[in-house]
């Protein structure tokens, strides 16, 4: 079976960001660039199906610049064997990345795909369930737990006060939470060796699809700065305040 | 112009998510129908028409919806969205998991997690883990929302709409639920609860993450975790509060033994109140909190459980 596992390029989790000053965007000029923690965990899912000989192969995709190749080496080195760009310098939208993702299922014809379930920069979580209903595919999101056997999947899920488990037909996406897996690090002989490896480019044009939104980002800001609050100097003191002043007990 | 509501139930219970969906419907303006989608919801239907606002709820109860699987209940959505101008559910597991797959569906956009409603196509939501405030604009025909519930105060109960059922039954060949297993514990969930109570590398060990629960229990709080407690092994990832972990905005959030880093921040900043309890006066944590104190965990947790 083939694994088709998409990573993100995004502003690195440490890094505090900018918003720029005309309220036109986060600025991202000189700022550390990583793989979404997400698409590392999906990234390791894959690694590992393949290590327990579940998968024959792992095929990394990323939809982005020029520059989010350095993660696709990254999962190259991570242990996935070819890699698919579809590179574009513009904006790409939820809906756009998962129509593009769609054409690349399509032409991979992957058993299984998977996914981060939201990246960090635009909190969206929303590309797996559009490229799984594009596809025709069944979802399983917010997975902690993956298990093939035969011709489905069971996926066990991280849902609101609880664990859910399901099993989807192959092929079905998955999206990765984080209690699936701890993504390793790569080392620096599988580094050498992931810039040897295919990467394949396309645009979004060769896939037929057009990178357009009808959503538009009219304003970014920053948000409400808390004001400092108050020391208190006792438990008694503390326990009267979130009472009578900020009556939350 | 016309909203649709997906309603958030459990257990045959209408959940508290729901009236707040309702009140972001209200917002947006326009009639409001409420969707309930399940097996034996009659009871979640009855409660779904008292809410202030609701004209209409339509009733989808069939085996087919019984654990809102993502894939029949995206197709009862998309059967239904043509009469309506907004689609809304709560940013909750069941509505991030569906909604999406409803817009993909309609080649729509979808906009996730509105905290503001400025006009019915323009949206505020946080981006960056709430670093930043993005004001979207939609100029899809069909608006796909979810709403984080805690921005939205709830609306009161007194209405007493219409309840007709919808007869379509989606097919599904694709999905299939095979067991749940809810948390055993009587407390909340992170991502919904009204108090949070957090602890961090400050607590030193897992075992002393039991102090947190006395208090967890008086407050009825979940009990969440820095990543440096999640990383040092102290409790399990799915307890983590931060940028990569759950993001909440609880009416009352305590942090004990947590530094305040920017990771952390960023999921737990948008709650009403939030104290500090460290015994690094200078922790960057009491620049958020409305109120600090500056002591011995360990000597602090007993007295504020026994005060409680």
């Amino acid at each position: 079976m083939k694994i088709l596992v998409a990573v993100k390029r995004v502003i690195d989790y440490n890094v505090k960001i900018r918003v720029k000053p005309d309220h036109s965007d986060v600025d991202l000029t000189n700022v550390k660039m990583a793989m979404n923690p997400f698409c590392e965990i999906a990234v390791e899912e894959a690694v590992r199906l393949k290590e327990r000989g579940v998968a024959t192969e792992v095929v990394a995709v990323t939809v982005g610049p020029k520059a989010a190749q350095e993660q696709l080496r990254t999962a190259l080195a991570l242990g996935a064997d070819r890699a698919v760009h579809v590179e574009t310098e513009e904006r790409v939208e939820s809906l756009a990345a998962a129509k593009l993702l769609a054409k690349v299922v399509e032409e991979e014809q992957p058993g299984l795909v998977i996914l981060g379930k939201q990246a960090i920069d635009t909190d969206n979580n929303q590309t797996g369930q559009m490229l799984a209903a594009l596809a025709g595919l069944p979802q399983g999101t917010f997975a902690s737990e993956v298990k093939v056997e035969n011709d489905k999947v069971q996926v066990t899920r991280e849902v609101d006060g609880g664990l859910q488990t399901v099993e989807l037909t192959l092929p079905a996406v998955i999206t990765t939470d984080l209690r699936l897996n701890e993504p390793r690090y790569a080392k620096l002989p599988d580094i050498m060796k992931a810039k040897k490896k295919p990467l394949d480019v396309k645009s979004p044009a060769d896939l037929g699809v057009e990178v357009t939104s009808r959503l538009t980002l009219e304003k970014v800001e920053s948000p409400a700065e808390r004001k400092g609050g108050i020391k208190v100097g006792s438990v008694d003191e503390l326990v009267d305040k979130l009472k009578n002043e900020a009556k939350v007990l | 112009m016309s909203i649709l509501v997906l309603a958030e139930h459990h257990d045959g219970q209408l959940a508290g998510a729901t009236a707040h969906v309702v009140a972001a419907a209200q917002a947006i303006g326009g009639d409001i129908d409420v969707l309930v989608a399940g097996e034996n919801v009659g009871a979640v239907a009855e409660a779904a028409a008292r809410l202030d606002g609701v004209s209409k709820v339509r009733v989808a109860d069939h085996a087919a919806y019984a654990h809102q699987l993502a894939e029949p209940l995206g197709a009862l959505l998309v059967e239904l969205a043509g009469d309506y101008r907004h689609v809304l559910a709560a940013a909750s597991t069941t509505g991030k998991n569906v909604l999406p797959r409803v817009a993909a569906l309609k080649d729509v956009s979808q906009i996730s997690e509105i905290v503001e409603v400025v006009d019915g196509d323009t949206f505020k939501r946080p981006i960056y883990a709430g670093n930043a405030i993005a004001t979207v604009k939609s100029a899809d025909a069909l608006k796909v929302i979810t709403v984080r519930t805690t921005a939205f105060d709830a609306v009161a109960e007194g209405g007493s709409a219409s309840v007709e059922s919808v007869e379509f039954v989606a097919e599904n060949s694709q999905s299939t639920f095979l067991k749940q297993e809810l948390a055993q514990s009587d407390r909340p969930e992170l991502g919904g609860a009204r108090v949070v109570i957090s602890g961090g590398r400050g607590m030193g060990s897992g075992e002393n993450f039991k102090l947190l629960e006395g208090i967890a229990d008086k407050l009825g709080a979940a009990i969440g975790a820095s990543r440096a407690a999640v990383d040092a092994g102290f409790v399990p990832n799915d307890m983590q509060v931060g940028q990569t972990g759950k993001i909440v905005a609880p009416e009352l959030y305590i942090a004990v033994g947590i530094s305040g880093a920017i990771q952390h921040l960023a999921g737990m900043k948008d709650s009403k109140v939030i104290v500090a309890i460290n015994k690094d006066e200078e922790a960057p944590i009491f620049q958020v909190a409305d109120y600090g104190l500056v002591g011995d965990l360990f000597e602090i947790l007993p007295e504020l459980e026994s005060k409680l």
